[in-house]
């Protein structure tokens, strides 16, 4: 037999469950209860697209260093679920543990040789100690908390405190979840070697950081952004962004007879969804819809009119792997060019890239002033990885000096005082335009909107240097875009380096582990976290003061990438694919192995060839 | 779309509203539609309903989607601001701009393209949504921009001015927007002006989802012998259910009409709708009744026109939201942003 692997605050625990179990609140105690004892985890749901019966797994990576992205491999298999047994038991790592439930026996060619045992007769104790049949199911979970709490060494104290805060003032439901801990330890205790060789330290590691969904976060950040109008139809992995909007405005927005500071329509589908964030806007409400890649699709059409018509809107997309249905409970950054390009004829739209639910928070707040700024669509670009998994993250933070930024909008007093108003008049020489909201005036500021072209005070037209004049003018509104949009992150490496690598989104945790990894090597790379499209000029400057650029993505055709070169007019020989897109989160293995080795094949050219 | 500029002039004796307004200031730009158009008859009905109930024609928002009847928006109410949307796209533009202010008046416009066809399932929603709106079909069964083609309101039997039957059943919208819960439903025939123009009014003084289906004869590609939808056939069929007043103020009743010959409906807002009947046993608040009545006569082949339902005290997407009196869009900061403490907040419970 191997060696148990041992480690102290730095291991991988993955649980098989099945889906509508009532595993989750279970695994989130266990989670929470390593973070209050101060040790940072990443934590990700890996889920299947149903409701009921199918397996479910919840990975966490325990990390006393704060690395936040996927690991990879599993120290210890809490095996729940006897539809996977089989993959779930091939999957921990050589020494590493198994966890399951030993009510009946199982012959040891279900097992390894190379990794170690422990058995918990839950259900037994379960059927011991409850009658009602959903009882037994629920308690169980909360039951292998409690062995694990023994064998991990999580402190009993933390788990209580969570448990009187998840049931505050309901003791009835409390007492139950306690006992059923406290029977899991207790066994635990009594018939295992315990502690096992992982384990857990209190730490000061976590500080003032939140743990939190990058979709709860987007959708708070549209509370704070003034979002008045929420437009939506459900799709996996968005539905829970529309949802937190709704949370937190109904918490922030209700007065007190109970009517409402905003409107939440679940349209029939997302063209109507669009319809009427664009048509709210039109009207001078900020509005949004969430949506994923498929919603993006459908979104087209209109996205094309907001952009010509010039009308605020902020599409938030949770991306999943596509094409078509692809993976819906997979993630992907694979809708970058969807949303860059979205729509017939020739468009170009905002795109941001939040890397955490911090950001999450803060661009999702953002993306409003940026609409109403521009007169234009605003993508803010999720996936599910960020979108549906709780992330330990930066507080969020708010200003309250900070007010929302209408942009240009001429007021009755404006028009009245005789200010000349063109619709798509470039009055201030930055491309963007004054518009009016209806109803402002009795007889000044009145126009007709339409997808049509126009002159510059709104009248239909076909002559071609009016529409040239007009399509020239949307490309100058995007050239003031690259200023006001979130600039990229640069992090250099220690020594001077001919060699950078840009990413963006969700890869960040994983790339800022990686690179450590790299640098512990000696290989040094400097890093652009690109946080928004268009590019900042910063950006052609980090490529132009670089040989060669690794670019990071979790999609299969190098979306980015081919943005990079098409808008900063970059050889493609400059540019060095990194590409991730199974579904499953990029790993900074994944990352350090595909630059690491390249550049180390370029120093030692041999090396590659020797190993082969 | 035009391109031509209209003139101002017009005579000093011109009759004003309440407002100081005439007819004038409710017009737009010159038409660019088909000379004998239905459309601009109805465009007229418009201008004329607005003028006649002192609407200020910029607490106005004129919505539409894409063909011919989207187009006329920009041919009545030139001091409204109007959204010519995308194609069967009207009524999510509307709902949203309903949703931001609720206190301008939504008309919208589409045709039976734009509603019965590409837009159907929109049209259906935002009916069942309960749109506080007017939305008005201008009905020609044909597609006129793209030179003659047949609609989802064609009837069955309908012939093309190239001799082709139709042979798919039509889409009643009628029916449709009764069946989903419209509150204020009449069909009307560009023809009869004064016909239309009370309903519009009705349309526009009512607090709900109120529409009005309103046969417009194409004069360019349905107008012909063997078409339902020219004006010869419609004229020959049309049995109208009832005539029509909409009264604002509080005038009493002094034309002579039998007893039993007069309803008056009062609408959440004070306006009469007075209602002189022309079928003695039709009762326009039945929505079931109102139902098969169309049925029925749909079967025996007659256009049914006039107010067909009024519910007169309707509730609309707003209530059923539950938002606030005050307009969304005119709320600020304050209003909206919960702060930095209510963050602080928030974090903690986070952690």
């Amino acid at each position: 037999m191997r060696d148990p692997v041992t480690a102290v605050n730095d291991f991988v625990v993955k649980f098989a469950n099945v889906n509508g179990s009532g595993s989750a609140s279970a695994n989130q105690l266990f989670a929470k209860a390593i973070l209050r004892m101060g040790i940072p985890i990443a934590s990700r749901n890996i889920f299947p697209s149903n409701i009921q019966g199918l397996p479910t797994w919840f990975e966490v990576r325990v990390s006393g260093e704060g690395h936040l992205g996927r690991r990879g491999g599993v120290d210890l298999m809490v095996a729940m679920n006897p539809q996977t047994w089989e993959r779930d038991v091939a999957e921990i790592d050589p020494g590493g543990y198994l966890f399951y439930d030993s009510t009946r026996p199982m012959p040891q060619s279900r097992f390894r040789e190379d990794i170690h045992v422990i058995g918990v007769p839950l259900t037994e104790m379960c059927n011991a100690a409850y009658t009602e049949a959903r009882q037994r199911q629920l308690l169980k979970n909360i039951m292998y908390v409690g062995a694990l709490s023994a064998l991990l060494q999580i402190d009993p104290a933390v788990v209580e405190t969570l448990l009187s805060e998840q049931y505050k003032g309901k003791e009835k439901l409390a007492k139950p979840n306690r006992d059923a801990f406290e029977m899991g330890r207790d066994w635990a205790l009594a018939n295992l070697p315990c502690p096992i060789g992982l384990t857990l330290e209190r730490a000061d590691k976590v500080g003032d950081r939140i743990y939190v969904d990058g979709n709860s976060a987007a959708g708070l950040g549209a509370v704070y952004g003034g979002a008045t109008v929420c437009a939506w139809y459900p799709i996996t992995p968005s539905t829970s962004l529309a949802e937190g909007f709704e949370r937190y405005a109904k918490k922030f927005r209700t007065d007190p007879d109970g009517r409402k500071r905003y409107a939440i329509v679940q349209a029939e589908d997302e063209l109507a969804s669009i319809g009427v964030v664009i048509g709210a806007a039109w009207n001078g409400a900020r509005a949004f819809t969430a949506t994923s890649g498929p919603g993006i699709s459908l979104m087209q059409e209109f996205v094309g009119l907001s952009y010509f018509a010039e009308i605020p809107s902020v599409i938030f997309d949770v991306q999943r792997a596509g094409p078509s249905t692809g993976m819906p409970t997979r993630t992907q950054q694979s809708d970058v060019l969807a949303a860059a390009y979205a729509s017939h004829g020739d468009t170009k739209h905002i795109v941001l890239f939040p890397e955490d639910p911090h950001e999450c928070f803060a661009f999702g707040a953002d993306a409003f002033d940026l609409a109403d700024r521009l007169q234009q669509p605003v993508f803010v670009l999720l996936d599910l990885d960020i979108g549906m998994n709780d992330w330990l993250c930066e507080p969020f933070a708010w200003d309250d000096s900070r007010r929302m930024d209408r942009g240009k909008v001429m007021t009755a007093e404006e028009l009245e005082a005789g200010r000349v108003f063109g619709r798509y008049l470039d009055a201030d020489g930055d491309g963007i335009p004054y518009r009016t909201y209806p109803g402002t005036h009795p007889s000044k500021g009145a126009f007709f909107t339409r997808g049509t072209s126009r002159d510059r005070f709104a009248k239909y037209t076909e002559v071609g240097a009016a529409y040239v004049d007009n399509m020239q003018r949307l490309l100058q509104k995007f050239e003031t875009a690259k200023s006001l949009v979130p600039h990229p992150v640069l992090r250099q490496a220690k020594e001077p380096t001919r060699t950078g690598v840009i990413y963006y989104g969700s890869s960040s945790a994983a790339m800022k582990e990686a690179l450590a990894a790299l640098e512990a090597e000696g290989i040094h790379v400097d890093a652009l976290r690109i946080r928004a499209f268009p590019f900042h000029q910063d950006v052609e400057a980090f490529v132009a003061a670089h040989d060669q650029v690794f670019v990071v993505e979790q999609n299969r055709d190098a979306q980015l990438r081919t943005l990079l070169m098409n808008e900063c007019s970059i050889a493609p020989q400059q540019l060095i694919p990194v590409l991730h897109y199974d579904g499953t989160p990029i790993t900074a293995r994944f990352i350090r192995a595909a630059i690491g080795d390249k550049v180390l094949a370029q120093i030692l050219p041999f090396a590659g060839a020797a190993a082969e | 779309m035009s391109f031509l500029p209209k003139p101002k002039l017009h005579h000093p004796k011109l009759p004003t509203n309440a407002l100081g307004y005439t007819r004038r200031d409710y017009e737009g730009a010159i038409s660019t539609l088909c000379a004998g158009c239905g459309h601009d008859s109805i465009s007229a009905a418009i201008i004329q309903a607005c003028f006649e109930l002192d609407i200020e024609p910029h607490r106005v928002a004129k919505m539409s989607g894409i063909g011919c009847s989207s187009k006329t928006p920009d041919y009545f109410l030139g001091a409204s601001h109007g959204f010519n949307s995308v194609h069967g796209r009207m009524p999510s533009v509307l709902t949203g701009a309903n949703l931001a202010n609720r206190e301008l008046l939504y008309l919208g416009v589409s045709g039976d393209g734009d509603s019965a066809s590409i837009g159907f399932g929109q049209f259906a929603h935002s009916i069942r949504r309960g749109v506080n709106m007017t939305y008005i079909v201008e009905n020609n069964g044909v597609y006129g921009l793209t030179k003659g083609q047949f609609s989802a309101t064609s009837d069955k039997g309908s012939k093309a001015k190239k001799g082709t039957v139709n042979t798919d059943e039509a889409i009643d919208l009628i029916g449709i927007a009764l069946q989903l819960g419209a509150t204020y439903v009449a069909r009307s025939f560009s023809g009869d002006k004064d016909q239309l123009v009370p309903l519009i009014k009705g349309a526009m003084r009512h607090d709900g989802p109120a529409f009005i289906d309103c046969i417009s004869p194409c004069v360019a590609f349905n107008n012909h012998e063997g078409s339902t939808k020219s004006y010869d056939f419609v004229r020959e069929h049309n049995e109208a259910m009832n005539r029509l007043d909409v009264i604002t103020g509080r005038a009493p009743i002094t034309a002579d009409y039998a007893p039993g010959e007069v309803r008056e409906v009062e609408q959440h807002d004070g306006s009469i709708l007075r209602l002189r009947k022309l079928h003695a046993e039709y009762d326009p608040t039945d929505r079931v009744a109102a139902m098969n009545h169309l049925h029925e006569r749909k079967a025996a082949g007659e256009i049914v026109t006039g107010l067909l339902f009024i519910d007169p005290d309707p509730r609309d997407l707003h209530a059923n939201l539950g938002t606030v009196a005050r307009p969304l869009n005119r709320l600020g900061d304050a209003a909206l942003v919960p702060g930095a403490a209510a963050l602080e907040a928030i974090n903690a419970g986070l952690r």
